[in-house]
């Protein structure tokens, strides 16, 4: 099965919770377990949270989130139309943050790589920046019934 | 809740950016007004957490470092328990199960 969506929202704090429970209220038609629900909505959290701190710097803008389900994965792009970054590389380091003096911990690409399965960031600076990120919904099961995974794609 | 310099923190339900803000400032308020010596973030009704969250906490160790307190972390389920280990956070902060003030 393939279906595809997309949001589109104002970079605001208060629209992070909806980003999240948007993608979750998609994904479970993949009938995911709720710890692999759990785990897309921090990734999801981490990317729009991102895009509103640093892709607009708290000024205004649209945050764009398309969620795709093909066969048991799901694909999530979050993308943004803001300031980009220079460094991509730079920023992914663990720890590694602009800005530390809104406390920010530098961990936001960390959970989004420990908690998906693949990730990939695009930057171009004055343009934005589009993280995509991937998962397997249903891998427990497949190892727990020693399948050799579907070939759909 | 406040007793005998040991203040407990109930956190929301969801602990991300949006709510990071103003837990910090109320936090860092009451830290500075009644000379907490250790600090306790109970965790009982937080079904969601992020990396925001973990800032939080890392910055009120910072500052109760310098009022020279402690803090806690108390009543964690599965899911931020993961978001603990996963950072890292559980290192820098003691994970407690029940009301360890009572």
């Amino acid at each position: 099965m393939n279906n595809e969506m997309r949001v589109e929202f104002d970079a605001k704090s208060v629209n992070e919770g909806f980003a999240r429970v948007a993608v979750a209220a998609f994904l479970t038609q993949l009938n995911p377990t709720l710890d692999e629900v759990a785990d897309v909505k921090t990734a999801v959290s981490e990317a729009v949270t991102n895009a509103i701190i640093h892709g607009y710097e708290n000024k205004e803008g649209k945050v764009f989130v398309s969620c795709r389900l093909q066969g048991k994965e799901v694909w999530i792009a979050v993308e943004d139309k803001g300031v980009g970054m220079e460094d991509v590389q730079k920023a992914m380091e663990p720890f590694y943050t602009t800005k530390p003096e809104q406390e920010r911990s530098g961990m936001g690409f960390a959970f989004m790589e420990a908690f998906m399965d693949e990730m990939q960031v695009e930057s171009k600076v004055g343009y934005g920046t589009t993280v995509t990120m991937k998962k397997k919904i249903g891998q427990k099961e497949e190892e727990n019934q020693n399948g050799c995974g579907d070939s759909f794609n | 809740m406040l007793k005998d310099g040991c203040m407990t923190i109930t956190m929301p339900k969801e602990v991300d950016h949006h709510c990071a803000e103003q837990l910090r400032k109320e936090t860092d308020l009451l830290i500075g007004a009644y000379r907490i010596k250790r600090l306790i973030f109970d965790f009982s009704f937080t079904e969601f957490m992020d990396s925001s969250g973990i800032g939080v906490l890392i910055g009120r160790c910072k500052n109760m470092g310098y009022h020279g307190g402690e803090v806690e972390a108390a009543n964690l389920n599965e899911r931020v328990q993961k978001i603990f280990v996963v950072s890292g956070l559980h290192k820098i902060i003691p994970v407690t199960t029940g009301n360890s003030q009572e």
